[in-house]
């Protein structure tokens, strides 16, 4: 026991940490590090991938800020679905919360029901929605048009699109409705019971008792949300295919965003760049903007003072 | 109705206080206020699961027409499902990423959040924050250059290996999710261990792993969950090689097929919700811990 000196302790506890990390020291660099450097680097080089890259300045930066016809729409409607997507979400999520805590009676089933949607496959879930509500044939509509509420074109109608996503986004709502729940079942009963005994309303308990304990939750919420709403590829992506009717591998074109380019999103411009034109450089610029953005929400929810995500001890 | 809400009252034998009575009817008023708009919110949630049922049942014409209920019931729609060229295959993809990358997430994003979690090294916090920063990252961010590693260097593009060998190397979301779970393991338990005599890798396996199974089941699921979901992965690696498919992916091009057939297509999205609602059910109590984790203060 003598032996061990201090320094060959230190060195001992270093080497353990070091092969505990190392799955993700490799990860990290290979998967993350690297990458991110070879995105900088091709989004200052003209490569198709066959010819090899070629230096062409800021060319990609000003095709796709200028003259790529996608851009703009697509960062407004990654815009749309962080703004008012993520705010419904919320809002709803925190309703059900709500109401699933005041349920006494069944309420293990009433939980299941509203949280299975959220585990629907994605592209499972859009075909499923597209179904329901097309225009033709649907169900929604054919019920709205019996109790006579006009049917709007939803997946087919440019102004109607974006709206239908939500609906989808808030059908899958179970994730947040289980994180509300926990945190309104911690909100301490005494605090309930000394605002009671204050006279306080319904509203007034639900505001200054409820919202300030729930407070770092919904901000949680908020910032996940938004990256989530960042990243959203697939649903907007399936419902644009199946309402146009184009599926892939029939060698057919499919316009990017059906309709009129209304769900279209950011991470949908990197794929059809890089791998319908093969212009691998504009799209990493894409890609930087995309990582961009997600950086400044990442930050935002690993400020200490938010105290969502606290860094050791 | 006030003469319904009023009988409890009534039976009771001695007469109650005018004040109680209001206080009762209130309550019973909430109740029903509350449990009708579950069950409100219970058809909203669930209305579209039963349409896309009923649709899978039909006969061919009828999926057409704007019927709700099936005349026929077509169960044989999802015969023809599986008798359809690949379906079978995109189940053996599927189970094959989703099952081997659940195991390599696991075994590789361990030990990581185990340091995260329990060791003091210079550095930890960065590498924590670090690894949070990789979990919020859009995985279209870096697919130009993962892409072209691929399939030009490795030439394995047409398979799901790009997809499964990352996982071998520690997924973000899970360490984060570990490390969280391991933080609420108290160090009393380790300290125990190493007086004991225990390795580091043994404290980790006989002493934290059966501590941390709840966490280690909830990581599973959504790693299995999220490899069963992925339509981007495939989209960019697979999609050439139909061989490669995975459900996620083939359902999109099924639809293609059977353009018309909405019976079809929802039988086939049936088959596809269908594992996923199965594996929740029997593993509803870790799931659920799980979602609620990630929202949890470390």
């Amino acid at each position: 026991m003598s032996t061990i000196t201090l320094a060959s302790k230190r060195r001992r506890s270093a080497l353990r940490t070091a092969a505990f990390m190392s799955p993700w020291l490799i990860g990290f660099s290979v998967f993350f590090a690297y990458p991110m450097l070879s995105t900088v680097y091709f989004s200052f080089m003209h490569y198709d991938g066959f010819r090899p890259p070629t230096w062409s300045g800021t060319k990609n930066w000003t095709y796709v800020f200028e003259h790529y016809p996608y851009f703009w729409p697509a960062l407004r409607n990654t815009l749309w679905l962080v703004l008012v997507t993520v705010t419904l979400r919320v809002l709803f999520g925190l309703a059900i919360g709500l109401l699933i805590t005041k349920i006494k009676t069944g309420t293990g089933v009433f939980r299941t029901l509203f949280y299975l949607p959220y585990l629907a496959p994605p592209v499972a879930a859009t075909m499923a929605f597209a179904f329901l509500l097309n225009p033709g044939t649907g169900p929604v509509n054919s019920i709205l048009e019996k109790i006579g509420i006009p049917a709007p074109g939803w997946f087919n109608d440019p102004a109607w699109s974006k709206p239908a996503l939500t609906l989808l986004f808030l059908w899958g709502v179970g994730d947040l409705m289980v994180i509300f729940m926990a945190a309104l079942l911690d909100v301490p009963k005494e605090q309930y019971e000394a605002a009671e005994l204050d006279g306080a309303s319904g509203w007034q308990r639900f505001r200054f008792v409820t919202l300030p304990n729930i407070s770092p939750i919904i901000m949680f919420a908020v910032v996940t949300g938004v990256i989530a709403a960042m990243q959203c590829y697939t649903q907007p992506l399936i419902a644009g295919k199946v309402a146009s009717g184009v599926i892939q591998g029939a060698g057919t074109q499919f316009e990017p965003g059906y309709p009129e380019k209304s769900t279209l999103t950011l991470p949908q411009l990197i794929y059809n760049l890089g791998f319908q034109r093969f212009d691998y450089g504009s799209a990493c610029v894409v890609a930087l903007v995309l990582f961009a953005l997600s950086m400044v929400f990442t930050a935002f929810l690993m400020r200490r003072r938010g105290g969502l995500i606290q860094a050791g001890d | 109705m006030t003469q319904v809400l009023d009988r409890p009252a009534q039976l009771t034998p001695q007469p109650v206080s005018a004040a109680e009575r209001s206080a009762r009817r209130k309550a019973l008023l909430n109740w029903v206020a509350v449990h009708s708009l579950g069950v409100a919110a219970a058809l909203f949630f669930t209305l579209p699961f039963v349409f896309v049922f009923l649709t899978s049942l039909m006969s061919d014409s009828q999926a057409l027409s704007r019927d709700l209920i099936p005349h026929t019931w077509e169960w044989g729609n999802y015969r023809r499902v599986f008798d359809t060229p690949g379906f079978l295959t995109w189940w053996k993809n599927t189970l094959l990423y989703a099952g081997l990358g659940t195991v390599l997430t696991v075994v590789s994003s361990l030990p990581v959040a185990y340091a995260l979690a329990k060791f003091r090294f210079r550095g930890r916090n960065l590498s924590l924050m670090l690894v949070i920063s990789m979990m919020m990252l859009p995985p279209q961010v870096v697919v130009i250059p993962m892409y072209l590693f691929w399939a030009k260097q490795l030439d394995l593009s047409g398979t799901l290996w790009p997809l499964i060998v990352p996982l071998a190397f520690g997924d973000a979301f899970s360490i984060f999710l570990l490390r969280q779970f391991l933080m609420t393991i108290p160090n009393e338990y380790l300290d125990a261990a190493r007086v004991d005599g225990c390795g580091d890798l043994r404290t980790l396996l006989t002493v934290v792993v059966p501590m941390a199974k709840p966490g280690i089941a909830a990581v599973a699921l959504f790693q299995f969950f999220n490899a069963w979901n992925d339509y981007f992965g495939p989209q960019i690696y697979a999609s050439e090689n139909p061989g490669a498919w995975t459900l996620s992916y083939g359902l999109e091009s099924f639809k293609g097929m059977h353009h018309t057939d909405w019976n079809l297509t929802m039988a086939a999205t049936v088959l596809v919700m269908a594992p996923v609602i199965l594996v929740f059910f029997f593993a509803q109590k870790a799931f659920v811990e799980g979602v609620t984790l990630t929202g949890v203060k470390g």
